[in-house]
C-alpha cells in the first residue's frame, strides 16, 4: 500500500466548493422571493419559475454545444435565474424573460468561457439587453397586493421616479409630505410599492445579506461603501433632508444590487482596498445617474460599468507581499 | 490557362477566403453604422464597390508613374474623385439614400479596403487582375454589409428591405419591403432594439467573424492565408508565423536583422 501521496500544491484546501457558496446564496435569497410571491401574486413565482428553468436550461445546453463539461451542478444558473428574475417587473411577457435568461446565461457567461470567466454578472446583463431592447414591457409597473383586491392591473410610478421629480432647490420635506402618492417609509421597508419583483421588501434583502456576510460567502466591504456613498451623496444634494435619503436607499434596486449583485466574486475586486474603490465608483455613478440623468434609476449600469473596470481596479490595489521593500528611485539614481 | 485561372480566383478570394469585413476586419465603422437596414448595407456595398474598382484599375494603371514617397497622397486624391462622383450620382438620383448613408457616403475616400487594396494589390499588378480583385473585395464587402443588415433589420426593427423603393425607385421599382411587426404583435412578439443600436451591431458582427473563424478553421486554411498576412507591412517582422508558413506565402524567412528590431521595439514600448 502507497502510504506517501506525491501531488503539486496546493495541498491544503478550504473546504469551501462553488456548489456550497452558491447554495448560500440561494438560502439568502429565499425571502426575498417569498415576498416578491407575496407581493406580486402567483405571476411572480411564474416569472421566477421561467428564468431559472431557462438559466439551467440554456446552460446546459451551451455546455453540451460547446463540448464542455455540464456545470449545471454547481447551482451558479440557478443564482443567476434568480437575480434576474429580480431585476424583472412581474407584468414583463414570459417568453421576454427567456430571451434575458439566453442573453445571461449564453452571451454573457458562457461565450466567455462560464462561470469565473464572464467579465460583467450575467443577471445585470441580462437586464440591460432587455432594457435597451423593451424598454416599455421593462418599466411596466403596477401595485403590490392587487391580488387581494378586485381590480385589475393599475399601473403606476415607482418611487424612484417620483423622488425624482422633486425640486432639490425648494423644501423637500414638505414636498415629500405633499406627494400623497409615495408610500410611507414603513411601506418601502417591506417592499409595499411599485417595482421589480425583488427589489422592494428592504428586510427580506438585508437579512439575507446578513446571512451571507455570517457565512463570509461576501465580504462587507461592497454592500457598506456602495451605499454608503449613495447615503452620503444624496444628503449632500437633499441638503441634509434624512427623509429623502432614507427613501432614496429603500427604492430601486440599491440593496438588491449592493448586497447581491456587486458582489460577485468574478465581477469584483479581489482585495479590500479594490472592493472599497469599486463600491464607492458604483454608489457615485448611481447617485450621478439618479440625480442627473435621464434614466430613473442607475443601479444596474453603475455595477456593469465597474465590472468593467474591476480588472484595473485589480491591478492598482495588488497587495503587497510581506517583507517586501518598495525601490527608491531617487536613490538609484545617486549609485548610478 | 494558368492565367484564366489565377485571375478567377483574384475575384473569389475576396468573397470569401480574404473577405474584407469578416476576415480581414477592415471598414468596421460603416459596417457597424450603415447595417442598420438591408437596404442602406446593399447602397452603402454598391458604393463603396463602384469606388473600389475605379480606384484600384486608376491605380494599377498609373502604378509605374506614381512615385513611391508620395504614393499615399496620389492614392487618396484617385479615390477622393471618385467617392465625390458616386457622391453626385447618390445626391442625384438616390437623394433618400444619401440622406440615411449620411457622412459614411463621403467618407468612403478613407475607408481602409480602398486604401488597403490600393496599397497591397493595385500598386502591384496588373489592371486586369486590380479590376477583378476590386470587384471581389466589393462584392464580398456588400455580402457582409447585406447579411449584417438583414439580421439587424428583422431582428431590431421588424422589417426586411423596407425602403426598397427609395434605392431602386429609379428604376421603377415600387415594393415598400416586408413588416413583420403587425404580425408580431398580433402573437405577442415585439421586435429587439437592440439589435439596431450600435451595441447590437458589435454583438452581430462579432457572431458573424465567429462563424466566418469556424468554417475557416474547418476548412484548415493556414493562419497566414486567413489573415492575408502576405500584404501586410509587418510582415518581415510578425512572431506569429513559422518559417514554413513565410515560404508558403511566398515570404523571405525571419532574418536576425528583422528579429532583433521587432525585440527591441517591443522592449522600449
Amino acid at each position: 500500500m502507497n502510504r506517501l501521496t506525491v501531488s503539486a500544491s496546493p495541498h491544503v484546501r478550504s473546504a469551501d466548493t462553488v456548489t456550497g457558496i452558491m447554495g448560500d446564496v440561494i438560502i439568502s435569497l429565499i425571502p426575498a422571493a417569498v415576498t416578491s410571491v407575496f407581493l406580486y401574486g402567483l405571476r411572480a413565482l411564474l416569472v421566477i419559475a421561467v428564468c431559472v428553468g431557462c438559466c439551467v436550461l440554456f446552460e446546459y445546453i451551451s455546455r453540451k454545444v460547446l463540448k464542455r463539461d455540464n456545470t449545471i451542478g454547481d447551482l451558479s444558473a440557478i443564482v443567476t435565474g434568480l437575480l434576474l428574475a429580480f431585476n424583472l417587473p412581474s407584468t414583463i411577457p414570459l417568453w421576454m424573460a427567456a430571451i434575458g435568461s439566453f442573453a445571461a446565461i449564453v452571451i454573457a457567461k458562457q461565450c466567455f468561457g462560464g462561470i469565473g470567466q464572464n467579465f460583467v454578472n450575467p443577471a445585470i446583463a441580462g437586464r440591460i439587453i432587455l432594457l435597451v431592447s423593451f424598454s416599455s414591457a421593462m418599466t411596466n409597473w403596477t401595485q403590490p397586493l392587487q391580488w387581494k383586491e378586485t381590480v385589475d392591473a393599475v399601473t403606476t410610478a415607482t418611487p424612484l421616479a417620483r423622488l425624482s421629480a422633486l425640486d432639490l432647490g425648494g423644501n423637500i420635506a414638505s414636498q415629500i409630505a405633499a406627494d400623497s402618492e409615495l408610500p410611507s417609509l414603513v411601506k418601502m421597508l417591506f417592499g409595499i410599492r411599485e417595482g421589480c419583483l425583488g427589489e422592494g421588501c428592504a428586510v427580506a434583502l438585508i437579512a439575507g445579506g446578513i446571512y451571507l456576510m455570517a457565512r463570509k460567502v461576501i465580504k462587507p466591504a461592497i454592500p457598506f461603501t456602495f451605499i454608503g456613498t449613495v447615503a452620503v451623496i444624496m444628503l449632500i444634494a437633499g441638503r441634509g433632508d434624512l427623509t429623502f435619503v432614507a427613501y432614496e436607499l429603500l427604492s430601486g434596486g440599491l440593496l438588491l444590487g449592493a448586497f447581491f449583485m456587486a458582489t460577485d466574486y468574478a465581477t469584483s475586486p479581489i482585495s479590500t482596498k479594490g472592493k472599497i474603490i469599486f463600491g464607492i465608483g458604483c454608489g457615485i455613478i448611481t447617485s450621478v445617474i439618479r440625480l442627473f440623468g435621464s434614466l430613473p434609476e442607475g443601479v444596474s449600469y453603475s455595477i456593469i460599468l465597474m465590472n468593467i473596470l474591476t480588472p484595473h481596479i485589480d491591478t492598482l490595489t495588488r497587495p503587497v507581499p510581506f517583507g517586501f521593500v518598495k525601490e527608491k528611485k531617487s536613490k538609484e539614481k545617486e549609485a548610478v | 490557362m494558368e492565367e484564366k485561372r489565377s485571375l478567377g480566383k483574384e475575384f473569389t478570394k475576396g468573397i470569401i477566403k480574404e473577405n474584407p469585413v469578416l476576415r480581414l476586419v477592415l471598414g468596421t465603422c460603416p459596417t457597424l453604422a450603415v447595417t442598420t437596414s438591408a437596404i442602406n448595407a446593399i447602397g452603402m456595398g454598391i458604393a463603396a464597390t463602384i469606388v473600389l474598382v475605379c480606384s484600384n484599375v486608376a491605380i494599377s494603371a498609373l502604378r509605374k508613374v506614381i512615385p513611391s514617397k508620395v504614393r499615399i497622397p496620389a492614392y487618396i486624391v484617385i479615390i477622393a474623385s471618385f467617392v465625390t462622383l458616386v457622391q453626385m450620382v447618390v445626391k442625384a438620383y438616390v437623394p433618400a439614400l444619401n440622406d440615411a448613408l449620411g457622412v459614411y457616403l463621403p467618407l468612403i475616400v478613407v475607408n481602409c479596403i480602398i486604401l488597403g487594396r490600393a496599397e497591397a494589390f493595385a500598386s502591384k499588378n496588373p489592371v486586369g487582375a486590380s479590376a477583378l480583385d476590386g470587384l471581389g473585395m466589393g462584392v464580398g464587402f456588400t455580402t457582409s454589409l447585406f447579411i449584417m443588415g438583414t439580421i439587424r433589420e428583422i431582428l431590431g426593427a421588424g422589417t426586411f428591405l423596407s425602403g426598397a423603393d427609395n434605392l431602386l425607385g429609379i428604376l421603377g421599382v415600387t415594393f415598400k419591403g416586408f413588416d413583420f411587426t403587425e404580425g408580431l404583435s398580433k402573437i405577442g412578439l415585439a421586435p429587439m432594439t437592440l439589435f439596431i443600436l450600435p451595441a447590437g451591431g458589435f454583438f452581430v458582427f462579432g457572431m458573424l467573424i465567429a462563424l466566418a473563424n469556424k468554417i475557416s478553421d474547418e476548412k484548415g486554411l493556414s493562419k497566414a492565408e486567413l489573415h492575408g498576412c502576405k500584404h501586410c507591412p509587418m510582415a518581415s517582422t510578425c512572431t506569429h508565423m513559422s518559417d514554413e508558413q513565410r515560404a508558403e506565402c511566398g515570404m523571405s524567412a525571419k532574418t536576425d536583422e528583422n528579429v532583433k528590431t521587432a525585440d527591441g521595439e517591443a522592449g522600449n514600448s
